[in-house]
C-alpha cells in the first residue's frame, strides 16, 4: 500500500515537472515572444527590447523557466507584462470561485446519477430503466453552455425565479450567493449526472451478476436489499473513478459556464488573459488547471485501494 | 486516469476475432447513423445550394422567427439560420475529420509500438515511459490545450484543430496497446513468431485488422469529444472566427437575443447536440458490435 501510494506520488510530481516543461516551451518558442505579442505586432524593437530587459525575458529559457518553476513553488506567478499586476492574487481568488462552482456541482451531480442510475439498473427492463438510459444517452449530448442558455431562457427570461448572470460572494450576503449559484451549477452538473447515470447503471449491473450478490438472495435476501448491504460498495469503484475523472472535466467546462454567467472565476481569467494576449498570466493559470487535475488523479489513485481490497492486496 | 467522460472508453475491450464478420446492425448504430448522414448531408449541400448565401443580409427581416421564407428564422443582420447551420456543419465535420485524423494516425501507432515493445526484455522500461508520457498527455483536456494554442498562435479554426486532434492522440494510444497486447497473447501470433515473421509484418497482417474496430469505435467517440471542443472553443471566441459560420459562435452571439428571439439559440444548439449524440450512439452501437461482453448486458 505504501510503495503503491509512493509510485503514484511519483508520477504525480514526474507528469508536473513534464507538464511544466511543456506549457514553459509552448508559451516561450512563439514566432516573436512574450513581450512582441503583448506588445503588439505594431511595437518598436526599443520598446520590446525595454519591456524584455524590464521583465527579465533576454534571460536564457532554461534560466527563465527555473525562475519561473522557484517562483511558483513560493506562491508567486509572477507580473502580467500587460497589466503590470501580479498574478497570484488574480489565481488565488478566481480559483476559489471555480471549486465553489466545480464542488457543489459534481456533488450535485453525484446526488442526481447515483439513485437514478441504481434505479435504472435495478429496473433494466422496465420502461422506467429505458427511459433513464435514454435521456441519459440525450443528456450526454447536450453541451453545458447549452443546457446553460436553455436554463436562462426558461428559469431567468420566462419564469424569473433566478437572475441570468452575476456573481456574489457568500459573505456579501449568502442569499443572494445562492441564487446566482444555482443556474450554473444545474448546467455543469447536468451533463454530468448524464454521463455518472450511465456509469453507475453499468456498474450496479456488473455487480448484480456477482456471485455474493446470488449468495445474498440466497439467504433470502430482496433484490434490493443484496444489492444495498454487498453489492454498492462494489459498484461504487467504477464510479469513484468516472466521477473524479468528471471533477477534472468541469474545471475545465466551467471555463464556458463562467463567461456565460459572468462569473469572475479562474476560467474567466484564462479567456480575458488568452484575449489580452497575456501569456504570463496564461501560463500561470494553465498550470494551476493542471495541477489541479494532477491533484485530483492522484486522490482518486489513491482512493482506490481503499475502496477496493483487491487492488489493496495485489500491490 | 482511465476514461474520457462522456464516453467509455474501448480501451478494456476484448479482441473480437469476427470482427470482420457481416456487420449485425442494432438501434444505436442506425440512429447515430442517421443523424450524422443528416450533418454530412447538410454539410454536402451547402457546396452546392442554401437557400440564401452566407452573408446576403436583409435589414428588413431582422430576428424573424420561422417562416416559409427563413424556415429557421434569423440572425440579427437578417442573415438566414438555416443557410448559417448548413454552413456551420461544414467546420463541424472538418474539425472532427482533421482532429481524429491526427489522433488515429499518431495515436494508434504509439499504442501499438508500446505494446509490442513490452515484448522484449530491453523495450519493457521504453514501454512504459511511453505510456506514461501518455497519461501525462492525458491530464490536458481538450478545450484547455485548445485555448493554450489560441494563446500561443492567433485564435482559428486550424490550432482548435490540431489541439484536439493532439488532446485525443492518448485515447487512441491506450486502445490500441490494449488491444495490441491481446492479439500479441494469442495463438495465431506465436504461431505466426513460430515461423519467424517479423514484428512488422506480424503488426500489419495481424494487429491491425484486429484492433480496427476498437479504433473505429474510439474514433465515433472522439468526433463527438472534437464537435463539443470546436463548439465550446467558438463559443469563447477562440475557435472559428468570424465571417465563417459556426454552430459555436452561432450559439454565442445567440445569447444577447434570449429574451427577443431564443430560435437563434435554438437552432445551433440543437445541431450540436444532434452531431454529438449522434456519434456517441454510433460509438455505442459498435461497441456492442465489436466488443462481446457488452452484449450480453443488452444495450449497456
Amino acid at each position: 500500500m505504501i510503495t503503491y501510494v509512493a509510485s503514484r506520488a511519483i508520477q504525480f510530481v514526474l507528469a508536473l515537472i513534464v507538464a511544466s516543461v511543456v506549457v514553459f516551451a509552448l508559451m516561450s518558442i512563439l514566432p516573436g515572444n512574450a513581450a512582441q505579442v503583448a506588445l503588439g505586432t505594431n511595437a518598436t524593437p526599443d520598446a520590446v527590447a525595454a519591456l524584455e530587459a524590464q521583465y527579465g525575458l533576454d534571460q536564457p529559457p532554461i534560466i527563465r523557466y527555473v525562475n519561473w518553476v522557484v517562483g511558483m513553488l513560493g506562491g508567486d506567478f509572477g507580473t502580467s507584462y500587460v497589466t503590470g499586476a501580479a498574478i497570484t492574487p488574480v489565481i488565488v481568488g478566481s480559483v476559489q470561485v471555480t471549486a465553489i462552482l466545480v464542488i457543489a456541482a459534481i456533488v450535485l451531480a453525484i446526488v442526481i446519477a447515483v439513485p437514478l442510475g441504481t434505479f435504472a439498473a435495478l429496473e433494466q427492463r422496465n420502461w422506467i430503466g429505458v427511459t433513464i438510459s435514454a435521456l441519459s444517452q440525450i443528456g450526454i449530448a447536450v453541451p453545458n453552455f447549452l443546457a446553460a442558455i436553455i436554463l436562462v431562457i426558461i428559469f431567468s427570461l420566462t419564469l424569473g425565479w433566478f437572475p441570468s448572470q452575476g456573481w456574489m460572494a457568500p459573505v456579501e450576503g449568502f442569499g443572494g450567493f445562492l441564487l446566482r449559484l444555482v443556474l450554473p451549477v444545474v448546467s455543469l452538473a447536468l451533463v454530468q449526472a448524464a454521463i455518472l447515470t450511465r456509469y453507475v447503471r453499468s456498474a450496479v449491473l456488473d455487480v448484480m451478476r456477482e456471485d455474493y450478490i446470488r449468495t445474498a438472495r440466497a439467504k433470502g435476501l430482496t433484490r434490493t436489499k443484496a444489492l444495498f448491504v454487498h453489492g454498492l460498495r462494489n459498484a461504487a469503484i467504477p464510479v469513484i473513478t468516472v466521477a473524479g475523472v468528471q471533477l477534472a472535466t468541469l474545471l475545465v467546462g466551467a471555463v464556458i459556464i463562467e463567461q456565460i454567467f459572468v462569473i469572475p472565476g479562474i476560467g474567466s481569467e484564462l479567456v480575458r488573459a488568452v484575449a489580452n494576449r497575456d501569456l504570463v498570466t496564461v501560463q500561470g493559470i494553465v498550470m494551476v488547471l493542471v495541477l489541479l487535475v494532477l491533484i485530483i488523479n492522484l486522490i482518486v489513485d489513491v482512493l482506490y485501494p481503499i475502496v477496493d481490497p483487491r487492488i489493496r492486496n495485489a500491490s | 486516469m482511465s476514461e474520457i467522460p462522456g464516453t467509455t472508453s474501448a480501451g478494456d475491450a476484448s479482441v473480437d476475432r469476427g470482427s470482420r464478420t457481416k456487420l449485425r446492425l442494432n438501434a444505436s448504430m442506425i440512429i447515430g447513423a442517421i443523424l450524422i448522414l443528416l450533418i454530412v448531408a447538410l454539410a454536402l449541400v451547402s457546396f452546392v445550394w442554401t437557400p440564401y448565401g452566407p452573408s446576403a443580409v436583409d435589414p428588413a427581416a431582422r430576428l424573424q422567427p420561422s417562416s416559409p421564407e427563413h424556415p429557421f428564422g434569423t440572425d440579427k443582420f437578417g442573415r438566414d439560420t438555416l443557410t448559417w447551420i448548413m454552413y456551420g456543419a461544414r467546420i463541424t465535420l472538418m474539425v472532427g475529420i482533421v482532429a481524429v485524423g491526427i489522433a488515429v494516425l499518431i495515436g494508434t501507432p504509439i499504442g501499438i509500438i508500446a505494446a509490442v515493445f513490452a515484448q522484449y526484455p530491453w523495450g519493457v522500461w521504453l514501454s512504459a515511459v511511453i505510456m506514461r508520457a501518455n497519461d501525462i498527455l492525458l491530464a490536458f483536456p481538450a478545450l484547455l490545450l485548445a485555448i493554450v494554442f489560441a494563446a500561443v498562435y492567433q485564435p482559428g479554426t486550424g490550432p482548435a484543430m490540431v489541439a484536439v486532434g493532439i488532446a485525443a492522440i492518448p485515447g487512441f494510444a491506450r486502445v490500441a496497446r490494449s488491444g495490441t497486447m491481446q492479439v500479441l497473447g494469442s495463438e495465431y501470433v506465436r504461431a505466426a513468431k513460430a515461423s519467424n515473421r517479423t514484428a512488422p509484418a506480424i503488426a500489419i497482417v495481424h494487429v491491425l485488422p484486429n484492433i480496427a474496430g476498437m479504433v473505429i469505435v474510439q474514433a465515433s467517440v472522439a468526433f463527438a469529444i472534437s464537435v463539443l471542443a470546436e463548439a465550446g472553443l467558438s463559443f469563447l471566441g477562440l475557435g472559428t472566427q468570424a465571417p465563417v459560420p459556426s454552430w459555436g459562435r452561432m450559439l454565442q452571439e445567440s445569447q444577447q437575443f434570449l429574451s427577443t428571439q431564443p430560435l437563434l439559440a435554438l437552432w445551433p444548439g440543437l445541431f450540436i447536440a444532434l452531431a454529438v449524440l449522434g456519434f456517441n450512439l454510433l460509438g455505442d452501437g459498435l461497441r456492442d458490435r465489436f466488443d462481446p461482453k457488452m452484449e450480453a448486458r443488452g444495450n449497456g
